[in-house]
């Protein structure tokens, strides 16, 4: 049975990571929280809105109300990347070669490692960041489709149009999909490497009871978790057309109490689900046998993420009832 | 959501006007007098709030079209972002107020807070609050619908700048906000002073407080009367704006006596349906139907209907296509139980809606 290491917060949780093997909580009100023997705290802003893991450095981007990009780095320290008075910072991004991409209003700033910064103007909101897993390219989630910039080349963007405003954007790891969250409850995909225009090229994901806030690709790619429902919708990706004609999984479904937070498992095929009522499953693609991880506690789950070994995972709620699972027991 | 169930939801006040119509004053009113609550504020830009208020968040106005094939099914989305932010960090605010632009159309704003699910979990829309610059109205009239809907869409209407027009110039435009608003409460001020109990929490949206005491939607007939006056006999004909012969008279009559005036730009119409107790089963479709089909040219609707045998008023209210009803409290005794509905919009079919409301009667 595994067993349950509470750390009990005040606020609202926006994300959790591992950096090494230290699990981090970044609550809305700025404060960072490290479990690094004992608890210890960050005042990284004042008001945290976006947040992005830096795989490359093993360190935190975060972006702020107070107009700050920071990094967060494993012993605690942190550095200043960007700044924009007044502007909140809701949208952050880690890239390869140490690039980061930050964004608040209608532009996307990318900051390279050798300190230039380059913009990308859209013509509507800035609502979500991905950089592409190969190639300095940036995905920009916008109202109508996503934006597809070449960071380090000049050009026209590719724009890939659907009606509708896109609230997220995600990669698939092998770079041939990418997927976003809409305001309706919904999915939409792209397959890249179909011909523009072409029907096969769109990958339409519908049937969410409720909007869908937290994606997470499995291990090898090959699967995508998502939220929205009292289950995890977890969309096929093996074939070249993706989930096209093909059921999703429904995985840890419960009555009425729906899924807000999911995290693939780092090896296993196997998905963390979180509810609104605070309860925690982790769930096993191949048989969809069960396991509970956490029981129902104050508030929606709202983060997890599972250490590199995936022993263990760290959580973080609505209401700030956090804690870190260990699954050895 | 368990978070949100245990959370009382936040309300909004909608400010909505011309520039220039005094809005940023009566923010900086409301920021500044000591009433002991805050305010988290959503403006477009931050512009001459002079007040140093932590929680001023400056928002670029985003309109999402919703992909359900309706037309007037449009949201802030921006709104929904920002209110989203907000709402992580409870405690520190107790209302949020969301000062819109000059040429904002209100209903986005408002439809925001029921069609976003996540929106409406946390937080109710309190009222949409709109000035009016008594001096300049009949020019914005003339140019620009937005001043039209904004007014129609308001549930308060500050006539501002008094000072700045004479008493006949006055009378003239609160009887043309009248016309296109006949259930807006209209407060006269200068540079914005008003009492803000007569601003903030009104609960105009909750179903449970709204049209409770409202002296404007239940003395509707008294109102008119009290407004135009015999003075202005022109409102009387525009209270008939459906009826396009009246309209077309009524054109030609002002253009010969006396010249332009400012409600021959009124587009927006009200059509305030009275009828005895009605039959649920015919009232429902009906009101479903009408809202399917007239959606995009309703603005507002409201009303009390008295269903037979029920023991309780039940009140309804709707923007555009979005509509909603419960019961509100029991009748009183020697209450008159007679259905009442107002719309306000425009292209409405008045002959359609008395006939077809009527049908709905149990005695139909």
């Amino acid at each position: 049975m595994p067993t349950v290491a509470p750390l009990d917060l005040e606020g609202h949780v926006v994300g959790v990571v591992f950096l090494k093997d230290t699990p981090f909580f970044a609550e809305a009100s700025g404060t960072i929280h490290r479990l690094d023997h004992g608890h210890r705290t960050i005042e990284a802003h004042d008001g945290l809105l976006s947040l992005d893991r830096d795989e490359a450095n093993d360190s935190l981007l975060t972006g702020g109300e107070d107009g700050k990009v920071m990094r967060i780095f494993a012993d605690g320290t942190t550095s200043l990347v960007a700044e924009a008075p007044r502007k909140w910072i809701s949208q952050v991004a880690a890239g390869p070669q140490g690039a980061v991409a930050y964004a608040y209003g209608k532009t996307t700033h990318v900051r390279l490692a050798d300190g230039t910064t380059k913009d990308f103007p859209e013509e509507r909101t800035v609502e979500g960041i991905a950089f592409a897993p190969k190639g300095l390219r940036i995905a920009v989630a916008r109202y109508n489709g996503v934006s597809m910039h070449w960071v380090a080349i000049a050009g026209q963007p590719a724009d890939l149009e659907w009606k509708g405003a896109h609230t997220g954007v995600t990669f698939s790891p092998d770079g041939r999909f990418v997927v976003t969250t809409m305001q309706e409850n919904a999915l939409h995909g792209w397959k890249l490497d179909a011909k523009a225009g072409a029907e096969a090229r769109h990958m339409r994901m519908t049937g969410y009871p409720a909007k869908v806030k937290s994606l997470s690709w499995s291990a090898k790619g090959k699967w995508l978790a998502s939220s929205g429902a009292p289950a995890a919708i977890v969309w096929p990706f093996q074939g070249k057309d993706g989930p096209m004609g093909k059921a999703p999984l429904e995985l840890g479904t419960r009555a009425n109490i729906m899924v807000t937070a999911v995290s693939c498992h780092p090896a296993e095929d196997v998905v963390a689900i979180g509810y609104e009522d605070g309860m925690i499953l982790a769930a096993r693609f191949a048989d969809s046998k069960e396991v509970l991880l956490r029981r129902p506690g104050k508030g929606a789950i709202t983060a997890m993420a599972w250490s590199k070994n995936g022993r263990q995972l760290a959580f973080g709620s609505a209401v700030g009832d956090c804690g870190v699972v260990d699954l050895a027991g | 959501m368990t978070e949100t169930s245990t959370q009382k939801p936040i309300p909004v006040t909608v400010l909505t006007g011309y520039l220039g119509a005094g809005k940023t004053t009566l923010l900086n009113r409301i920021l500044s007098e000591n009433h002991g609550r805050k305010y988290a504020v959503i403006v477009n830009e931050f512009g001459e709030i002079g007040i140093d208020n932590d929680l001023i968040v400056e928002s670029d106005e985003e309109i999402y079209e919703m992909n359900n094939g309706c037309v007037c099914c449009t949201v802030r989305g921006d709104l929904i972002r920002v209110v989203e932010g907000l709402m992580r960090r409870p405690g520190r605010f107790d209302a949020i107020i969301v000062e819109t632009t000059g040429l904002a159309d209100p209903v986005p704003v408002a439809q925001t807070f029921f069609m976003d699910d996540d929106v409406r979990a946390k937080t109710e829309l309190d009222a949409v609050v709109a000035l009016v610059d008594a001096k300049h109205l009949p020019l914005r009239l003339k140019d620009s619908r937005e001043a039209e809907d904004q007014i129609a869409f308001a549930d308060v209407v500050l006539l501002n700048k008094t000072d700045l027009v004479t008493p006949e110039e006055l009378e003239r435009i609160e009887a043309t906000v009248r016309v296109i608003n006949p259930s807006a409460r209209i407060y006269r001020t200068q540079r914005s002073e008003i009492d803000l109990t007569k601003v903030l929490d009104q609960g105009a949206f909750n179903l449970e407080k709204a049209l409770e005491n409202d002296p404007h939607f239940l003395d509707q007939d008294e109102h008119d009367d009290h407004v135009c006056g015999p003075d202005c006999n022109h409102d009387h004909h525009h209270h008939d704006h459906d009826h396009h012969d009246h309209d077309h008279h009524d054109h030609h009559h002002h253009h010969h006596d006396h010249g332009p005036s400012p409600i021959h730009d009124v587009t927006v119409q009200s059509i305030s349906l009275r009828g005895g107790e009605m039959n649920p089963d015919r009232f429902f479709p009906w009101i479903q139907k009408i809202t399917q089909t007239d959606g995009p040219n309703i603005l507002r609707l409201k009303g009390i209907i008295a269903f037979a045998g029920d023991a309780e008023r039940y009140v309804v209210q709707g923007v555009h296509m979005i509509i909603e009803g419960d019961h509100q409290r029991a009748w009183k005794d020697g209450e008159k139980r007679e259905s009442r509905l107002v719309f306000i919009g425009r292209d409405l079919d008045r002959e359609k809606l008395e006939r077809t409301f009527k049908a709905c009667e149990v005695q139909a």
